[in-house]
């Protein structure tokens, strides 16, 4: 059954990849949808088995690598963990399958589009399923490869390729730490086996390894060097640039990849690997701080911007935030649990952007939509459910994840914890702000673009039925899960999944917040929507007056900190003074110069004097002939009669 | 006087009539038919060379051979007038100084 979970997925991308052409648009979309439809009921399936049968299990494919002391096999490695990934990335991937045979129906190409979809499944699925580091970054690699072919899905648009290739070499910067992370692991355990790794970890703490000229603790370098892979990955601040871009893809894409599955990468990651992490303070500290700093820093940048899918974009950027602090104050559940529900109503969000977005005939400007509540009303139903979810309102998904997050992050002890919770708790009241304010500016008011408003229309259902299953998982994913996840049934639920220290009872602590601390994130979530209420429903010539007094910060927030800019001037802009030198001076003149053009030039010089003999009159040949025999009957009778005397 | 001819005026005479080839070659800038002359009279000159050297040292095989070359000659003459007619046909001329298409 696993392997079937794994392999469904790759049977449908080769299918539907090979001879989609043959099946035709509609069939390839009707077969990679039952496939990974399979592949998510049986992962259910699973998820009932490890999660509450207590089964775990490993699934040995076949041998893989063997070279010198590097060993490494593909197998499946199922446990809690993997089975939770396996539940939301073939969920959401299934919905966004039927999905896209809506939404994509009049788009040319659709077979290549559900090969990639199902590509990128199974690359997830070896990740999340991954027994060692190498088949890991196989499948952090494949979907890093999946997520740039779809974002570059429209080719024929220039952004679009610009967006994929950005994508790509961003997180080329996250993957370089995570490749040094791994040869790190090996160079010290001598083995990339997860089991063995874990298993002699703890003999490593205090101890220290050369790196960049330093002697540094051998734990902290090594989880440094692969959570920077999972900053790539999850678009954490200071990597984050590809993320907002990578929304030029097709919309189903930006909901599965970009929101639900592979930017959790990297939280998947660290919280597979807490037997490592555990080990270093200092990795843990630094991983709380960059999620508090990507949390705060992407909701203000939510707060400005005015594509749809970008506001969204920014706000999956700063929920990544909330699930690396839970991480990083030890609370590794806390992390995976807001992964889950998160993975729903953010689905569930993006989908119904794209209900929108295919409504109104592919507008995504925010200042262009208006009074869309009662033309696409079910539509508005879900995407409200999502919006309700999303900011924490209580009884949802994220109200039950995104409180346990606050609350673990002011029991914590670490230096950067209690910052961490006021950060999270000013980030819950922008989030609530700016998924409130889209909600008013897309739905209510009135059509501020009459044309694009005349034209819209309802999604059809096969659309709408994953907004409605998502909803109910938006709805109810929280207070199902709630004691399985982080509450009394932790121990039998996760069962060593994930490991924390005996010291490290963090969940516990959340437990006894004082209710200050657990109300926070609420109150912050109401003024966030007060706000945005008065902002754009009751006095709505607030925000453009709020624009005007204070332009420098609205600047500031709508360029995005300025941080593409900073990358231009630091980065882009040497890089391509340094590859035009090398193109122009060390390629062209230098190698070309000297080298094959230099040559040739001779060549041509030379063959230049000699063709100026050729005169073409014959009289002039049979003169160089006769010359020619004149001289050497000379010659020989000069021999001749050296010789033998005249 | 008795007019003694002998070895030395054959050759003398062939090599009057192989100086006059060479120059008829070369002097030659009009028609590629006289060419085909010259070396005609240059071949022509080479058999006087062998018929007197035959004759000189009492070797018959000198003028077979002068027969032989004769026959090649011919052929030779042949072909080069029939070039020249094919090559009159598609160019309309037949002047050396136009005859020149091997110019680098």
């Amino acid at each position: 059954m696993y392997s079937a979970i794994v392999f469904l997925p790759l049977a449908s991308a080769l299918i539907v990849g090979l001879f989609g052409r043959q099946l035709g648009d509609k069939a390839s979309g009707v077969l990679s949808s039952v496939l990974v439809g399979t592949a998510a009921v049986l992962s259910w399936l699973a998820f009932y088995q490890v999660g509450f049968g207590g089964e775990t299990a490993r699934v040995a494919v076949l041998p893989w690598m063997s070279s010198g002391d590097l060993q490494a096999a593909w197998s499946l490695r199922i446990d809690t963990l993997t089975a939770v990934m396996l539940v939301v990335v073939n969920t959401v991937s299934a919905l966004v399958h039927v999905y896209s045979t809506g939404y994509m129906e009049e788009d040319d190409g659709q077979p290549r589009f559900f090969a990639y979809l199902s590509l990128f499944t199974f690359a997830m699925l070896t990740l999340v399923t991954a027994d060692n580091f190498v088949q890991m970054f196989f499948g952090w690699e494949g979907v890093g490869l999946a997520s740039y072919l779809l974002i570059g899905f429209w080719y024929h648009k220039p952004s679009a390729n610009a967006a994929a290739i950005k994508a790509f070499v961003v997180n080329r910067v996250g993957d370089f730490g995570f490749a040094l992370g791994i040869f790190a692991t090996f160079a010290v355990f001598g083995t990339v086996d997860f089991d063995s790794v874990f298993a002699a970890a703890p003999d490593q703490v205090g101890k220290t390894m050369p790196f960049l000229g330093y002697d540094l603790d051998v734990m902290t370098v090594i989880c440094l060097l692969l959570f920077m892979g999972a900053m790539g990955k999850s678009a954490q601040f200071l990597l984050h640039t590809w993320l907002p871009d990578a929304m030029e893809g097709p919309t189903p894409v930006s909901a599965l990849i970009h929101a639900a599955t592979m930017v959790t990468a990297g939280v998947f990651l660290v919280a597979r690997l807490s037997p490592m992490f555990e080990l270093s303070d200092t990795a843990l500290t630094v991983v709380t701080a960059v999620g508090a700093l990507t949390a705060i820093f992407a909701a203000t940048v939510g707060l400005a911007q005015n594509d749809i899918k970008r506001v969204i974009a920014y706000s999956t950027c700063s929920q990544l935030g909330y699930m690396f602090v839970a991480l990083g104050v030890g609370a590794y559940a806390a992390g995976i649990f807001h992964l889950f529900t998160h993975a729903f109503f953010k689905a569930l969000l993006f989908l119904g952007a794209g209900s929108v977005i295919h409504a109104l005939h592919h507008e995504q400007d925010l200042r262009n939509m208006g009074g869309l509540r009662r033309i696409t009303p079910i539509t508005f139903w879900m995407m409200l459910i999502g919006t309700l979810a999303l900011t924490g309102f209580p009884y949802t998904a994220g109200f039950f994840s995104k409180d346990m997050i606050v609350e673990a992050a002011y029991v914590a002890q670490n230096p950067a914890s209690r910052s961490a919770f006021w950060l999270l708790v000013a980030a819950a009241f922008l989030t609530s702000l700016y998924s409130w304010r889209l909600m008013f500016m897309a739905f209510f008011g009135k059509p501020r673009d009459a044309h694009a408003a005349e034209h819209a229309h309802e999604a059809p259902w096969v659309m709408l039925a994953p907004l409605v299953i998502l909803a109910i998982g938006a709805l109810a994913a929280g207070f199902v899960f709630y004691k399985y996840f982080v509450g009394y049934g932790y121990a039998d639920f996760w069962r060593g999944a994930l490991f924390t220290l005996p010291d490290n009872q963090i969940l516990k602590e959340a437990k006894n917040a004082p209710a200050w601390v657990v109300w926070s994130p609420t109150i912050a979530m109401a003024a966030g929507f007060l706000v945005a209420w008065f902002a754009y429903i009751l006095a709505p010539g607030t925000p453009a007056f709020v624009v005007r007094a204070f332009w420098p910060i609205h600047a500031f927030l709508y360029n995005k900190w300025y941080i593409d800019e900073l990358y231009d001037w630091l980065f882009v802009r040497p890089y391509r003074w340094l590859a035009r030198q090398l193109w122009k001076t060390g390629d062209g003149a230098i190698i070309d110069g000297l080298g094959p053009d230099g040559v040739a030039a001779r060549v041509a010089d030379v063959t230049g004097r000699l063709v100026k003999a050729q005169t073409g009159y014959v009289y002039h040949y049979a003169f160089v002939m006769l010359t020619g025999v004149a001289l050497i009957a000379s010659y020989f009778l000069y021999v001749y009669v050296r010789a033998k005397g005249f | 006087m008795t007019a003694d001819i002998g070895l030395s005026h054959y050759l003398t005479v062939a090599a009057i009539l192989f100086t006059l080839g060479i120059f008829g070659i070369f002097l030659n800038r009009k028609n590629v038919i006289v060419i085909l002359m010259s070396i005609e009279l240059i071949l022509l000159a080479v058999n006087i060379n062998m018929v007197a050297f035959s004759a000189y040292l009492g070797d018959l095989t000198g003028q077979i051979f002068a027969l032989l070359i004769l026959t090649v000659a011919a052929a030779e003459a042949a072909i080069g007038l029939a070039i020249i007619v094919v090559y009159n046909r598609n160019r309309g001329s037949i002047a050396v100084d136009d005859v020149s298409m091997m110019k680098g």
